[in-house]
Protein backbone atom coordinates (compact mmCIF):
# COMPACT_ATOMS: atom_id res chain seq x y z
CA UNK A 1 0.00 0.00 0.00
CA UNK A 2 1.81 3.11 -1.17
CA UNK A 3 1.20 6.77 -0.52
CA UNK A 4 0.33 7.41 -4.15
CA UNK A 5 -2.29 4.65 -4.06
CA UNK A 6 -3.74 6.17 -0.91
CA UNK A 7 -3.84 9.60 -2.52
CA UNK A 8 -5.43 8.18 -5.64
CA UNK A 9 -8.15 6.53 -3.56
CA UNK A 10 -8.72 9.78 -1.71
CA UNK A 11 -9.30 11.56 -4.99
CA UNK A 12 -11.63 8.77 -6.10
CA UNK A 13 -13.54 9.04 -2.84
CA UNK A 14 -13.78 12.81 -3.15
CA UNK A 15 -14.99 12.57 -6.73
CA UNK A 16 -17.62 9.97 -5.88
CA UNK A 17 -18.64 11.98 -2.81
CA UNK A 18 -19.07 15.20 -4.75
CA UNK A 19 -21.27 13.50 -7.33
CA UNK A 20 -23.32 12.01 -4.51
CA UNK A 21 -23.60 15.53 -3.13
CA UNK A 22 -25.13 16.77 -6.38
CA UNK A 23 -27.84 14.14 -6.01
CA UNK A 24 -28.25 14.50 -2.27
CA UNK A 25 -28.49 18.31 -2.32
CA UNK A 26 -31.72 18.22 -4.32
CA UNK A 27 -33.03 15.26 -2.38
CA UNK A 28 -32.42 16.84 1.03
CA UNK A 29 -34.08 20.12 0.01
CA UNK A 30 -37.14 18.39 -1.40
CA UNK A 31 -37.32 16.09 1.63
CA UNK A 32 -36.60 18.87 4.12
CA UNK A 33 -38.78 21.63 2.69
CA UNK A 34 -41.66 19.82 1.05
CA UNK A 35 -41.50 16.81 3.41
CA UNK A 36 -41.61 14.73 0.24
CA UNK A 37 -39.77 11.46 -0.28
CA UNK A 38 -38.93 11.44 -3.95
CA UNK A 39 -37.60 8.03 -4.93
CA UNK A 40 -37.71 9.19 -8.56
CA UNK A 41 -34.89 11.65 -7.94
CA UNK A 42 -32.57 8.98 -9.37
CA UNK A 43 -34.66 8.98 -12.54
CA UNK A 44 -33.86 12.66 -13.02
CA UNK A 45 -30.19 11.71 -12.75
CA UNK A 46 -30.75 9.07 -15.43
CA UNK A 47 -32.64 11.46 -17.67
CA UNK A 48 -29.85 14.01 -17.28
CA UNK A 49 -27.31 11.38 -18.32
CA UNK A 50 -29.33 10.33 -21.37
CA UNK A 51 -30.04 13.90 -22.46
CA UNK A 52 -26.35 14.75 -22.11
CA UNK A 53 -25.22 11.68 -24.03
CA UNK A 54 -27.62 12.52 -26.86
CA UNK A 55 -26.91 16.24 -26.88
CA UNK A 56 -23.16 15.69 -26.84
CA UNK A 57 -23.61 13.41 -29.85
CA UNK A 58 -25.66 16.02 -31.74
CA UNK A 59 -23.65 19.10 -30.94
CA UNK A 60 -20.22 17.49 -30.84
CA UNK A 61 -19.44 19.65 -27.81
CA UNK A 62 -19.34 18.16 -24.33
CA UNK A 63 -20.00 21.46 -22.58
CA UNK A 64 -22.93 22.33 -24.83
CA UNK A 65 -24.34 18.84 -24.35
CA UNK A 66 -24.16 19.07 -20.58
CA UNK A 67 -25.78 22.52 -20.55
CA UNK A 68 -28.64 21.29 -22.75
CA UNK A 69 -29.12 18.34 -20.40
CA UNK A 70 -29.25 20.67 -17.39
CA UNK A 71 -31.85 22.93 -18.96
CA UNK A 72 -33.90 20.00 -20.23
CA UNK A 73 -33.94 18.15 -16.93
CA UNK A 74 -34.70 21.30 -14.93
CA UNK A 75 -37.67 21.98 -17.21
CA UNK A 76 -38.80 18.37 -16.92
CA UNK A 77 -38.45 18.56 -13.13
CA UNK A 78 -40.51 21.76 -12.94
CA UNK A 79 -43.20 20.17 -15.09
CA UNK A 80 -43.21 17.00 -12.98
CA UNK A 81 -43.48 19.02 -9.77
CA UNK A 82 -46.22 21.37 -10.86
CA UNK A 83 -48.34 18.73 -12.63
CA UNK A 84 -48.01 15.70 -10.39
CA UNK A 85 -45.76 15.70 -7.34
CA UNK A 86 -47.16 18.76 -5.58
CA UNK A 87 -50.38 16.82 -5.11
CA UNK A 88 -48.45 14.48 -2.83
CA UNK A 89 -46.89 17.00 -0.41
CA UNK A 90 -49.83 16.74 1.95
CA UNK A 91 -50.03 12.95 1.72
CA UNK A 92 -48.27 10.48 3.98
CA UNK A 93 -44.85 9.14 3.14
CA UNK A 94 -46.17 5.75 2.05
CA UNK A 95 -48.26 7.33 -0.72
CA UNK A 96 -45.25 9.38 -1.79
CA UNK A 97 -43.03 6.33 -1.91
CA UNK A 98 -45.60 4.37 -3.91
CA UNK A 99 -46.22 7.19 -6.35
CA UNK A 100 -42.59 8.02 -6.95
CA UNK A 101 -41.70 4.33 -7.23
CA UNK A 102 -44.36 4.07 -9.93
CA UNK A 103 -42.72 7.07 -11.54
CA UNK A 104 -39.37 5.24 -11.58
CA UNK A 105 -40.95 2.33 -13.48
CA UNK A 106 -42.71 4.65 -15.91
CA UNK A 107 -39.62 6.75 -16.56
CA UNK A 108 -37.40 3.67 -16.95
CA UNK A 109 -39.75 2.28 -19.58
CA UNK A 110 -40.09 5.69 -21.16
CA UNK A 111 -36.32 5.97 -21.50
CA UNK A 112 -36.17 2.43 -22.86
CA UNK A 113 -38.77 3.33 -25.50
CA UNK A 114 -36.91 6.45 -26.60
CA UNK A 115 -33.28 5.38 -26.36
CA UNK A 116 -33.52 1.58 -26.61
CA UNK A 117 -32.37 -1.11 -24.18
CA UNK A 118 -28.64 -0.78 -24.72
CA UNK A 119 -26.30 1.27 -22.62
CA UNK A 120 -24.99 4.45 -24.23
CA UNK A 121 -21.34 5.26 -24.15
CA UNK A 122 -20.11 8.82 -23.88
CA UNK A 123 -16.55 9.70 -24.77
CA UNK A 124 -14.47 11.73 -22.41
CA UNK A 125 -13.91 15.12 -24.04
CA UNK A 126 -10.63 14.99 -25.97
CA UNK A 127 -9.05 17.88 -24.10
CA UNK A 128 -9.15 16.03 -20.79
CA UNK A 129 -9.02 12.42 -21.99
CA UNK A 130 -5.48 11.68 -20.84
CA UNK A 131 -3.98 11.29 -17.42
CA UNK A 132 -2.22 14.08 -15.59
CA UNK A 133 0.85 13.50 -13.49
CA UNK A 134 -0.14 15.13 -10.21
CA UNK A 135 2.90 13.97 -8.31
CA UNK A 136 5.89 11.97 -9.48
CA UNK A 137 4.45 8.49 -10.01
CA UNK A 138 0.82 9.56 -9.50
CA UNK A 139 -1.01 9.65 -12.79
CA UNK A 140 -4.67 10.57 -12.43
CA UNK A 141 -7.30 10.84 -15.18
CA UNK A 142 -7.72 14.51 -16.06
CA UNK A 143 -11.47 14.08 -16.58
CA UNK A 144 -11.93 12.89 -13.00
CA UNK A 145 -10.20 16.06 -11.84
CA UNK A 146 -12.69 18.04 -13.92
CA UNK A 147 -15.51 16.17 -12.18
CA UNK A 148 -14.02 17.08 -8.80
CA UNK A 149 -13.65 20.73 -9.84
CA UNK A 150 -17.25 20.92 -11.09
CA UNK A 151 -18.48 19.34 -7.86
CA UNK A 152 -16.55 21.81 -5.73
CA UNK A 153 -17.73 24.77 -7.82
CA UNK A 154 -21.36 23.73 -7.54
CA UNK A 155 -20.95 23.23 -3.79
CA UNK A 156 -19.57 26.75 -3.53
CA UNK A 157 -22.36 28.15 -5.70
CA UNK A 158 -25.02 26.40 -3.64
CA UNK A 159 -23.43 27.67 -0.46
CA UNK A 160 -23.57 31.24 -1.75
CA UNK A 161 -27.17 30.76 -2.87
CA UNK A 162 -28.36 29.24 0.38
CA UNK A 163 -26.39 31.41 2.81
CA UNK A 164 -26.24 34.77 1.11
CA UNK A 165 -29.47 35.28 -0.83
CA UNK A 166 -33.04 35.92 0.19
CA UNK A 167 -34.20 32.84 -1.71
CA UNK A 168 -31.66 30.91 0.33
CA UNK A 169 -33.04 32.34 3.58
CA UNK A 170 -36.53 31.29 2.55
CA UNK A 171 -35.29 27.83 1.62
CA UNK A 172 -33.70 27.45 5.05
CA UNK A 173 -36.75 28.92 6.77
CA UNK A 174 -38.98 26.50 4.86
CA UNK A 175 -36.74 23.59 5.78
CA UNK A 176 -36.86 24.37 9.50
CA UNK A 177 -40.53 25.37 9.81
CA UNK A 178 -42.59 24.99 6.67
CA UNK A 179 -45.85 26.08 8.25
CA UNK A 180 -44.43 29.30 9.65
CA UNK A 181 -42.75 30.14 6.33
CA UNK A 182 -46.14 29.62 4.74
CA UNK A 183 -47.94 31.74 7.32
CA UNK A 184 -45.51 34.58 6.64
CA UNK A 185 -46.51 34.52 2.98
CA UNK A 186 -43.41 32.89 1.56
CA UNK A 187 -45.11 31.99 -1.73
CA UNK A 188 -44.21 28.47 -0.86
CA UNK A 189 -45.65 26.74 -3.91
CA UNK A 190 -43.58 28.89 -6.26
CA UNK A 191 -40.52 28.33 -4.11
CA UNK A 192 -41.16 24.58 -4.17
CA UNK A 193 -41.16 24.47 -7.97
CA UNK A 194 -37.91 26.44 -8.09
CA UNK A 195 -36.29 24.16 -5.49
CA UNK A 196 -37.48 21.05 -7.27
CA UNK A 197 -36.20 22.26 -10.64
CA UNK A 198 -32.88 23.17 -9.04
CA UNK A 199 -32.65 19.69 -7.50
CA UNK A 200 -33.45 18.11 -10.86
CA UNK A 201 -30.74 20.20 -12.50
CA UNK A 202 -28.14 19.13 -9.94
CA UNK A 203 -29.12 15.47 -10.38
CA UNK A 204 -28.79 15.91 -14.14
CA UNK A 205 -25.36 17.44 -13.68
CA UNK A 206 -24.26 14.37 -11.74
CA UNK A 207 -25.68 12.10 -14.45
CA UNK A 208 -24.07 14.09 -17.25
CA UNK A 209 -20.67 14.29 -15.57
CA UNK A 210 -20.64 10.60 -14.67
CA UNK A 211 -21.77 9.57 -18.17
CA UNK A 212 -18.23 9.11 -19.49
CA UNK A 213 -17.16 7.28 -16.31
CA UNK A 214 -20.10 4.90 -15.93
CA UNK A 215 -22.41 3.38 -18.47
CA UNK A 216 -25.50 5.43 -19.27
CA UNK A 217 -28.23 2.84 -18.89
CA UNK A 218 -31.77 2.27 -17.69
CA UNK A 219 -31.82 1.71 -13.94
CA UNK A 220 -28.63 3.66 -13.26
CA UNK A 221 -30.58 5.90 -10.89
CA UNK A 222 -31.75 3.17 -8.55
CA UNK A 223 -28.27 2.02 -7.64
CA UNK A 224 -27.16 5.47 -6.57
CA UNK A 225 -30.36 6.88 -5.05
CA UNK A 226 -30.11 4.62 -1.99
CA UNK A 227 -26.65 6.02 -1.29
CA UNK A 228 -28.01 9.54 -1.77
CA UNK A 229 -30.68 8.85 0.85
CA UNK A 230 -27.97 7.59 3.20
CA UNK A 231 -26.17 10.90 2.64
CA UNK A 232 -29.34 12.89 3.39
CA UNK A 233 -29.96 11.01 6.62
CA UNK A 234 -26.34 11.26 7.76
CA UNK A 235 -26.13 14.96 6.95
CA UNK A 236 -29.46 15.91 8.50
CA UNK A 237 -32.66 16.27 6.50
CA UNK A 238 -32.92 19.67 4.83
CA UNK A 239 -29.32 20.72 5.36
CA UNK A 240 -27.21 21.42 2.28
CA UNK A 241 -24.07 21.67 4.39
CA UNK A 242 -24.92 18.31 5.94
CA UNK A 243 -25.41 16.86 2.47
CA UNK A 244 -21.94 18.02 1.42
CA UNK A 245 -20.19 16.61 4.49
CA UNK A 246 -22.32 13.46 4.46
CA UNK A 247 -21.64 12.88 0.76
CA UNK A 248 -17.89 13.17 1.18
CA UNK A 249 -18.01 10.86 4.20
CA UNK A 250 -20.04 8.28 2.27
CA UNK A 251 -17.94 8.66 -0.88
CA UNK A 252 -14.65 8.21 0.99
CA UNK A 253 -15.84 5.43 3.30
CA UNK A 254 -17.25 3.48 0.37
CA UNK A 255 -14.16 3.95 -1.79
CA UNK A 256 -11.71 3.22 1.01
CA UNK A 257 -13.67 0.19 2.13
CA UNK A 258 -13.57 -1.32 -1.32
CA UNK A 259 -9.90 -0.46 -1.82
CA UNK A 260 -8.39 -1.37 1.52
CA UNK A 261 -10.65 -3.58 3.61
CA UNK A 262 -9.53 -6.90 2.11
CA UNK A 263 -5.87 -5.96 2.50
CA UNK A 264 -6.41 -4.91 6.09
CA UNK A 265 -8.30 -8.09 6.93
CA UNK A 266 -5.47 -10.18 5.51
CA UNK A 267 -3.30 -8.84 8.31
CA UNK A 268 -5.59 -10.38 10.91
CA UNK A 269 -6.94 -13.53 9.29
CA UNK A 270 -6.28 -16.12 6.62
CA UNK A 271 -6.33 -14.90 3.00
CA UNK A 272 -9.43 -16.96 2.16
CA UNK A 273 -11.42 -15.46 5.00
CA UNK A 274 -10.22 -11.99 4.12
CA UNK A 275 -11.05 -12.41 0.44
CA UNK A 276 -14.55 -13.58 1.28
CA UNK A 277 -15.26 -11.19 4.10
CA UNK A 278 -13.59 -8.08 2.68
CA UNK A 279 -15.90 -7.27 -0.23
CA UNK A 280 -19.12 -8.04 1.64
CA UNK A 281 -18.00 -6.00 4.62
CA UNK A 282 -16.99 -3.18 2.27
CA UNK A 283 -20.47 -2.99 0.79
CA UNK A 284 -21.95 -2.85 4.30
CA UNK A 285 -19.48 -0.31 5.59
CA UNK A 286 -21.43 2.87 4.84
CA UNK A 287 -24.52 1.45 6.52
CA UNK A 288 -22.43 0.65 9.58
CA UNK A 289 -21.10 4.21 9.54
CA UNK A 290 -24.63 5.55 9.11
CA UNK A 291 -25.88 3.51 12.07
CA UNK A 292 -22.96 4.77 14.17
CA UNK A 293 -23.59 8.41 13.25
CA UNK A 294 -27.31 8.10 13.92
CA UNK A 295 -26.56 6.46 17.25
CA UNK A 296 -24.76 9.58 18.46
CA UNK A 297 -26.55 12.14 16.28
CA UNK A 298 -30.07 10.77 15.72
CA UNK A 299 -31.04 13.76 13.56
CA UNK A 300 -27.91 13.73 11.45
CA UNK A 301 -24.77 15.83 11.58
CA UNK A 302 -26.39 19.19 10.82
CA UNK A 303 -30.13 18.99 11.60
CA UNK A 304 -32.06 21.81 9.92
CA UNK A 305 -35.28 21.30 11.82
CA UNK A 306 -35.87 22.61 15.29
CA UNK B 1 -62.98 52.40 5.20
CA UNK B 2 -64.56 48.98 5.20
CA UNK B 3 -64.26 46.31 7.87
CA UNK B 4 -60.79 44.78 7.93
CA UNK B 5 -61.59 41.29 9.14
CA UNK B 6 -65.02 39.77 9.39
CA UNK B 7 -65.66 36.26 10.64
CA UNK B 8 -69.13 34.79 10.36
CA UNK B 9 -70.23 31.54 12.03
CA UNK B 10 -66.81 29.94 11.69
CA UNK B 11 -66.70 26.22 12.39
CA UNK B 12 -63.45 24.27 12.50
CA UNK B 13 -62.63 20.69 13.40
CA UNK B 14 -59.52 18.56 13.69
CA UNK B 15 -60.62 15.33 12.08
CA UNK B 16 -63.78 14.26 13.86
CA UNK B 17 -63.39 16.53 16.91
CA UNK B 18 -64.99 19.88 16.35
CA UNK B 19 -63.35 22.80 18.13
CA UNK B 20 -65.12 25.91 16.85
CA UNK B 21 -68.93 26.08 16.83
CA UNK B 22 -69.79 29.31 15.05
CA UNK B 23 -67.38 32.13 15.86
CA UNK B 24 -68.38 35.69 14.90
CA UNK B 25 -65.78 38.42 15.11
CA UNK B 26 -65.09 41.78 13.50
CA UNK B 27 -62.06 44.04 13.36
CA UNK B 28 -62.24 47.59 12.00
CA UNK B 29 -59.16 49.42 10.68
CA UNK B 30 -56.89 50.79 13.44
CA UNK B 31 -58.71 48.79 16.10
CA UNK B 32 -57.08 46.62 18.70
CA UNK B 33 -59.34 43.65 19.37
CA UNK B 34 -58.75 40.88 21.89
CA UNK B 35 -59.80 37.28 21.89
CA UNK B 36 -59.76 36.08 25.49
CA UNK B 37 -60.45 32.75 27.08
CA UNK B 38 -59.07 29.83 29.00
CA UNK B 39 -56.74 27.29 27.46
CA UNK B 40 -58.32 24.84 25.05
CA UNK B 41 -61.35 27.02 24.27
CA UNK B 42 -60.40 27.53 20.61
CA UNK B 43 -58.35 30.73 20.54
CA UNK B 44 -55.42 29.37 18.59
CA UNK B 45 -57.72 27.34 16.37
CA UNK B 46 -59.48 30.59 15.46
CA UNK B 47 -56.11 32.09 14.50
CA UNK B 48 -55.19 29.00 12.48
CA UNK B 49 -58.51 29.17 10.67
CA UNK B 50 -58.10 32.85 9.80
CA UNK B 51 -54.75 32.12 8.17
CA UNK B 52 -55.95 28.95 6.48
CA UNK B 53 -53.47 26.81 8.42
CA UNK B 54 -56.41 24.69 9.54
CA UNK B 55 -59.29 24.60 7.06
CA UNK B 56 -62.59 25.98 8.24
CA UNK B 57 -65.43 23.46 7.98
CA UNK B 58 -68.13 26.08 7.82
CA UNK B 59 -68.71 29.81 7.87
CA UNK B 60 -66.98 32.66 6.07
CA UNK B 61 -63.85 34.68 6.76
CA UNK B 62 -63.61 37.96 4.86
CA UNK B 63 -60.48 40.05 4.77
CA UNK B 64 -60.86 43.56 3.34
CA UNK B 65 -64.24 42.48 2.01
CA UNK B 66 -63.03 39.40 0.15
CA UNK B 67 -63.75 35.83 1.24
CA UNK B 68 -60.45 34.10 1.99
CA UNK B 69 -61.84 30.97 3.60
CA UNK B 70 -60.60 28.60 0.91
CA UNK B 71 -57.29 30.36 0.20
CA UNK B 72 -53.82 29.04 0.98
CA UNK B 73 -52.01 30.39 4.08
CA UNK B 74 -49.37 32.02 1.93
CA UNK B 75 -52.00 33.80 -0.18
CA UNK B 76 -53.97 34.95 2.88
CA UNK B 77 -50.82 36.27 4.57
CA UNK B 78 -49.79 38.21 1.47
CA UNK B 79 -53.14 39.96 1.38
CA UNK B 80 -51.99 41.69 4.56
CA UNK B 81 -52.02 39.57 7.69
CA UNK B 82 -48.86 39.33 9.79
CA UNK B 83 -48.73 36.50 12.31
CA UNK B 84 -46.92 36.44 15.63
CA UNK B 85 -47.62 32.81 16.41
CA UNK B 86 -48.07 30.98 19.67
CA UNK B 87 -44.68 29.65 20.75
CA UNK B 88 -42.94 32.38 18.67
CA UNK B 89 -41.67 29.88 16.07
CA UNK B 90 -38.50 31.74 15.25
CA UNK B 91 -36.47 30.09 12.48
CA UNK B 92 -33.64 28.59 14.54
CA UNK B 93 -31.26 28.19 11.60
CA UNK B 94 -31.57 31.82 10.46
CA UNK B 95 -29.81 34.74 12.11
CA UNK B 96 -31.85 37.45 13.82
CA UNK B 97 -31.38 39.72 10.83
CA UNK B 98 -32.29 36.95 8.37
CA UNK B 99 -35.43 36.14 10.37
CA UNK B 100 -36.45 39.76 9.88
CA UNK B 101 -35.66 40.18 6.19
CA UNK B 102 -36.46 36.72 4.75
CA UNK B 103 -40.17 37.45 4.31
CA UNK B 104 -40.11 41.24 4.52
CA UNK B 105 -42.26 43.24 2.12
CA UNK B 106 -44.50 46.26 2.02
CA UNK B 107 -47.87 44.54 1.71
CA UNK B 108 -50.01 47.52 2.54
CA UNK B 109 -47.90 49.92 0.46
CA UNK B 110 -47.11 52.16 3.44
CA UNK B 111 -45.39 55.45 2.83
CA UNK B 112 -43.23 54.80 5.86
CA UNK B 113 -42.85 51.05 5.97
CA UNK B 114 -41.23 49.09 8.75
CA UNK B 115 -37.57 48.59 7.92
CA UNK B 116 -34.71 46.83 9.64
CA UNK B 117 -33.63 50.16 11.14
CA UNK B 118 -37.08 50.96 12.54
CA UNK B 119 -37.48 47.47 14.04
CA UNK B 120 -34.06 47.81 15.67
CA UNK B 121 -35.17 51.21 17.01
CA UNK B 122 -38.25 49.60 18.55
CA UNK B 123 -36.23 46.68 19.95
CA UNK B 124 -32.63 47.79 20.51
CA UNK B 125 -31.89 44.36 21.98
CA UNK B 126 -32.40 42.79 18.55
CA UNK B 127 -29.87 45.15 16.99
CA UNK B 128 -27.26 43.95 19.45
CA UNK B 129 -28.01 40.35 18.62
CA UNK B 130 -28.60 40.63 14.88
CA UNK B 131 -25.84 38.18 13.98
CA UNK B 132 -26.96 35.55 16.51
CA UNK B 133 -28.92 32.57 15.28
CA UNK B 134 -32.60 32.37 16.18
CA UNK B 135 -32.08 29.54 18.64
CA UNK B 136 -29.54 31.51 20.67
CA UNK B 137 -32.06 34.06 21.95
CA UNK B 138 -33.86 34.23 25.27
CA UNK B 139 -37.63 33.84 25.33
CA UNK B 140 -38.20 37.59 25.53
CA UNK B 141 -35.82 38.29 22.67
CA UNK B 142 -37.50 35.60 20.58
CA UNK B 143 -40.84 37.27 21.24
CA UNK B 144 -39.49 40.65 20.12
CA UNK B 145 -38.07 38.98 17.04
CA UNK B 146 -41.40 37.32 16.27
CA UNK B 147 -43.13 40.72 16.51
CA UNK B 148 -40.42 42.38 14.45
CA UNK B 149 -40.66 39.65 11.82
CA UNK B 150 -44.40 40.22 11.50
CA UNK B 151 -43.97 44.02 11.40
CA UNK B 152 -41.47 43.67 8.54
CA UNK B 153 -44.27 42.31 6.35
CA UNK B 154 -46.05 45.67 6.80
CA UNK B 155 -49.40 43.99 7.10
CA UNK B 156 -52.66 45.82 7.74
CA UNK B 157 -53.58 43.32 10.45
CA UNK B 158 -51.27 41.85 13.04
CA UNK B 159 -52.38 38.71 14.84
CA UNK B 160 -50.51 38.24 18.09
CA UNK B 161 -51.10 34.87 19.72
CA UNK B 162 -50.07 34.40 23.38
CA UNK B 163 -47.20 36.85 23.09
CA UNK B 164 -46.54 37.06 26.83
CA UNK B 165 -46.83 33.35 27.60
CA UNK B 166 -43.93 32.11 29.69
CA UNK B 167 -42.19 35.50 29.92
CA UNK B 168 -40.92 37.27 33.03
CA UNK B 169 -43.26 40.05 34.33
CA UNK B 170 -40.87 42.85 33.29
CA UNK B 171 -40.57 41.50 29.75
CA UNK B 172 -44.36 41.14 29.62
CA UNK B 173 -44.71 44.83 30.37
CA UNK B 174 -42.19 45.61 27.68
CA UNK B 175 -44.21 43.63 25.13
CA UNK B 176 -47.45 45.38 26.15
CA UNK B 177 -45.77 48.77 25.87
CA UNK B 178 -44.71 47.83 22.40
CA UNK B 179 -48.30 46.88 21.49
CA UNK B 180 -49.48 50.24 22.86
CA UNK B 181 -46.94 52.02 20.69
CA UNK B 182 -48.17 50.08 17.66
CA UNK B 183 -51.77 50.97 18.49
CA UNK B 184 -50.76 54.65 18.67
CA UNK B 185 -49.37 54.31 15.14
CA UNK B 186 -52.77 53.10 13.94
CA UNK B 187 -51.88 49.44 13.54
CA UNK B 188 -54.84 47.04 13.64
CA UNK B 189 -54.15 44.15 15.97
CA UNK B 190 -55.91 41.00 17.08
CA UNK B 191 -54.45 40.01 20.46
CA UNK B 192 -54.94 36.58 21.94
CA UNK B 193 -54.02 36.50 25.61
CA UNK B 194 -55.06 35.77 29.18
CA UNK B 195 -53.99 38.97 30.97
CA UNK B 196 -57.23 40.88 30.77
CA UNK B 197 -56.24 43.91 32.88
CA UNK B 198 -53.16 44.74 30.88
CA UNK B 199 -55.10 44.50 27.63
CA UNK B 200 -57.96 46.71 28.81
CA UNK B 201 -55.47 49.59 28.99
CA UNK B 202 -55.31 49.87 25.22
CA UNK B 203 -57.69 47.48 23.44
CA UNK B 204 -60.93 48.75 21.90
CA UNK B 205 -63.08 45.67 21.69
CA UNK B 206 -63.10 42.27 23.36
CA UNK B 207 -64.38 38.82 22.52
CA UNK B 208 -64.65 36.20 25.26
CA UNK B 209 -64.52 32.66 23.95
CA UNK B 210 -65.81 29.54 25.66
CA UNK B 211 -65.94 26.03 24.18
CA UNK B 212 -65.57 27.21 20.61
CA UNK B 213 -68.20 29.93 20.81
CA UNK B 214 -68.11 33.64 21.52
CA UNK B 215 -69.84 33.95 24.88
CA UNK B 216 -69.67 37.69 25.21
CA UNK B 217 -68.36 40.63 23.21
CA UNK B 218 -68.23 44.31 23.86
CA UNK B 219 -66.15 47.41 24.44
CA UNK B 220 -63.50 47.93 27.08
CA UNK B 221 -65.89 50.08 29.14
CA UNK B 222 -68.50 47.27 29.12
CA UNK B 223 -65.91 44.72 30.16
CA UNK B 224 -64.53 46.90 32.93
CA UNK B 225 -68.01 47.33 34.32
CA UNK B 226 -68.62 43.58 34.57
CA UNK B 227 -65.81 41.88 36.51
CA UNK B 228 -68.07 38.85 36.89
CA UNK B 229 -67.35 38.14 33.21
CA UNK B 230 -63.65 37.87 33.94
CA UNK B 231 -64.35 35.18 36.51
CA UNK B 232 -66.74 33.35 34.22
CA UNK B 233 -64.57 33.25 31.09
CA UNK B 234 -61.04 33.59 32.40
CA UNK B 235 -61.13 32.50 36.00
CA UNK B 236 -59.50 35.66 37.35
Amino acid sequence: MTATFLLEQMLNGLQFGLMLFLLAAGLTLVFGIMNMINLAHGSLYMIGAYLAATAVGYTGSFVAGVLIALAGTAAFGALLESSLLRRFYGRDHLSQVLATFALILILNDGVRMIWGPHAMLVNVPALVSGPIELLPGLHYPAYRLVVIAVGLLVALGLYLLVVHTRIGMRIRAGASNREMANALGGNISGLFTVVFALGAMLAALAGAMLGPVLAVEVGMGESIIILAFVVVVIGGIGSVRGALIGAIVVGCVDTFGRAFLTTILREFSSPTVADNLGPSLASMLIYIVMAAILFWKPRGLFPAQA
Amino acid sequence: MSTLLEIESLETAYGSSQVLFGIDLKIEPSQVVTLLGRNGMGKTTTVRSILGLTRARGGVIRFKGEAVTARSPSDIARRGIGLVPEGRQIFPNLSVKENLVAFASNRSGRAQPWTLERVFELFPRLAERQKNMGNQLSGGEQQMLAIGRALMTNSELLIIDEATEGLAPLIRVEIWNCLKALKAMGQSILVIDKYIQALMEFADHHYLIERGQIGWSGTTADLEAQPELWEKYLGV
